[in-house]
């Protein structure tokens, strides 16, 4: 019960920030944006088609192409999404113990588990909710102006959903031991670190290279963020295009198992209950 | 006529809000050997510590002392790291106890986005309050403190006084039988300073426990039953303020006459420590008498033998004096 006060107080007090509305704005401007590019794609294509008399592209079929352009729109939404859950989470604990607003809760009847599980929660409905209107954004972008359906786009939400999961489960565990300051820093190194180690490992399966691989699977294991995303983004795209696009920074053609959405939700339970067992031995 | 109107106000809002504790025989508060060390540093050392039932209890101590330290850990806002306590006869972060317990922190920070009113409405569902509850002790509580006409505005919007007020709003809200106000009146005005201990007094009446942490002496001595003094984490005196302060009664007499005789007559009443001029053959005697009785012969005594007295006035010890007494002349011991 008093969870779900403390997550609506966290839910109502994000919708406040400042941040947020500007994460907002950005992610309506990419929208239109993106609405306005799925159209000029849809129109050459068109055009294009006219002056081969019809004849439709065998080589890059246009759901290849749609494909890629639903592709660039998720890796966008992801990326915001991180970003958001990172800078509205990273004060969660700290930023409460510096303004002292924590003095007059912890006393009340309520165990102090509780509290990061209601701002835990809290952050997670803002997450859901977010991507839930942006990938419905690209989703129906896709569908009325580029007259193309990318599949499976329920479970790629929900992949989406456990992205953000992660980096928000990294940034609270980081608000109960450092500062604002500090923990913003911290996470988003590792947040870049998840990502170019994603990279490294794609390069390093290219070229063939062991070290890189390692290097790559060592980051997914220390934040799996990235792992996440390439399977969100592999289930979200028909075969025909996997197969002719194959490994780019964005997807890839040899996408983690189901072990990795296991290991997923181990981490983040993992990291939530560390939250916990530290905050609740945390002087304020 | 106005003021009348206001103080009656206030008394009604004042009796529906808090109510009368029934008797129990458990301390209100216990501690035993508390400490508390902060990487190698005590902060507060060994504290053991009774507080009754309906008492209000006055915590003094310089800064530093270990008063707010002592405080957070009974809060559960700082692990002890040895020796334990008890709030209402029952352990530290007891659920049960923690819901007749109100806090006003010496940081009165909020969510202060929040208006008045949704920030007692999020700490009254805090404690567990009901909805019908609620509706009925907010706007209460927001009278109490002089802050309804604010209640739909942003706590980001009052003063710092007008915070505190709210703070102490939060604290009263659950109708608490042990209230912990730390500096709760470090933001306001002397009026605001008045109306804070009719509240205390009124909780009093009610036979709730109140601890009081301030560093104000006058205030502490004006409604404290009882006081610790701490002093670098350790209990340095503890009793009645009456006790502390002693019984002792001096008197300043501002005497015109023969020195030598003054100062003789006044000999015999009581003990004579300091004789100074005040003019050329006006001087100001500060003797130490049994009682009151003693002054009235004294003077008789001084007209009889032909000396002026001018004024005469009673001079009682003070918390103020008791406290440098400790706290200074530990300090001065130890060649600070």
């Amino acid at each position: 019960m008093t969870t779900f006060l403390i997550a609506r107080l966290t839910f109502d007090e994000a919708l406040r920030r400042k941040m947020i509305w500007a994460v907002l704005l950005l992610s309506a401007m990419f929208l239109a944006l993106y609405a306005f590019g799925f159209q000029i794609l849809r129109d050459d294509l068109i055009e294009f088609d006219q002056r081969r008399g019809g004849r439709p592209n065998q080589v890059l079929p246009y759901d290849v192409q749609a494909s890629a352009m639903v592709m660039l729109g998720l890796y966008t939404v992801n990326f915001l999404a991180g970003i958001m859950t990172i800078f509205a989470a990273v004060g969660a604990i700290a930023g409460e113990i510096e303004s002292g607003t924590l003095h007059a809760i912890i006393p009340k009847p309520l165990a102090r588990w509780e509290i990061i599980a209601g701002k835990y929660l809290g952050f997670l409905a803002m997450i859901a909710v977010y991507l839930a209107l942006m990938v419905g954004g690209v989703v129906l972008i896709s569908r009325y102006i580029g007259e193309y359906t990318p599949p499976n786009i329920l479970r790629g939400l929900l992949l989406l959903i456990l992205v953000s999961t992660i980096l928000l489960s990294l940034t609270m565990l980081g608000s109960t031991i450092f500062s604002t300051m500090a923990n913003g820093v911290i996470v988003f190194m590792l947040y870049g670190m998840a990502v170019t180690g994603g990279l490294v490992e794609q390069i390093g399966n290219a070229l063939d290279n062991d070290t890189m691989v390692r290097i790559g699977i060592l980051t997914s294991v220390l934040v799996p963020s990235d792992s996440i995303w390439k399977l969100a983004s592999y289930v979200v795209q028909p075969s025909i295009a996997v197969n002719l696009i194959g490994p780019n920074p964005f997807g890839t053609a040899a996408p983690p198992s189901d072990f990795a959405v296991r290991y997923a939700f181990v981490y983040c339970a993992t990291l939530v209950v560390a939250s916990m067992l530290l905050f609740r031995r945390r002087d304020i | 006529m106005v003021v009348e109107r206001e103080t009656r106000r206030e008394d009604r809002t004042i009796e529906s809000l808090v109510t009368v504790v029934p008797a129990e025989s458990s301390p209100a508060v216990e501690t035993i050997g508390l400490r508390k060390v902060y990487g190698g540093k005590v902060a507060v050392r060994d504290l053991s510590l009774t507080i009754a039932q309906g008492e209000v209890f006055g915590l003094l101590g310089p800064n530093g002392a270990g008063k707010t330290t002592t405080v957070k850990m009974l809060m559960g806002l700082v692990r002890p790291s040895a020796g334990r306590a008890m709030l209402l006869g029952r352990p530290l972060g007891d659920r049960e106890a923690k819901r007749r317990i109100g806090f006003l922190p010496e940081l009165f920070r909020f969510h202060d986005w929040l208006t008045g009113e949704e920030l007692l409405d999020f700490h009254g569902k805090l404690y567990g309050m009901s909805a019908a509850e609620r509706r009925r002790r907010i706007p209460e509580a927001l009278d109490l403190v002089g802050l309804a006409h604010r209640a739909s505005e942003p706590v980001r919007s009052y003063s710092k006084g007008m915070q505190q007020r709210a703070g102490l709003a939060q604290a009263l809200l659950n109708d608490p039988d042990l209230i912990f106000l730390d500096e709760p009146t470090s933001a306001l005005d002397p009026l605001g300073r008045l109306e804070v201990r009719s509240i205390i007094q009124t909780l009093r009446d009610a036979g709730k426990t109140v601890v009081l942490n301030s560093h104000l002496l006058s205030e502490v001595e004006m409604v404290c039953d009882r006081v610790a003094i701490i002093h670098q984490g350790q209990l340095a005196a503890l009793g009645p303020i009456r006790e502390l302060i002693g019984e002792d009664l001096a008197v300043e007499l501002v005497v015109d006459g023969e020195r030598a005789v003054a100062v003789e007559v006044v000999g015999r009443h009581g003990t004579v420590a300091t004789v100074e001029p005040v003019t050329a053959d006006r001087f100001n005697i500060r003797v130490a008498v049994q009682d009151d009785d003693a002054i009235a012969l004294m003077i008789d005594d001084l007209v009889r033998s032909g000396v002026r007295v001018y004024s005469a006035t009673p001079v009682h010890a003070t918390l103020e004096q008791r406290f440098f007494d400790i706290v200074a002349g530990d300090a001065w011991e130890r060649g600070e």
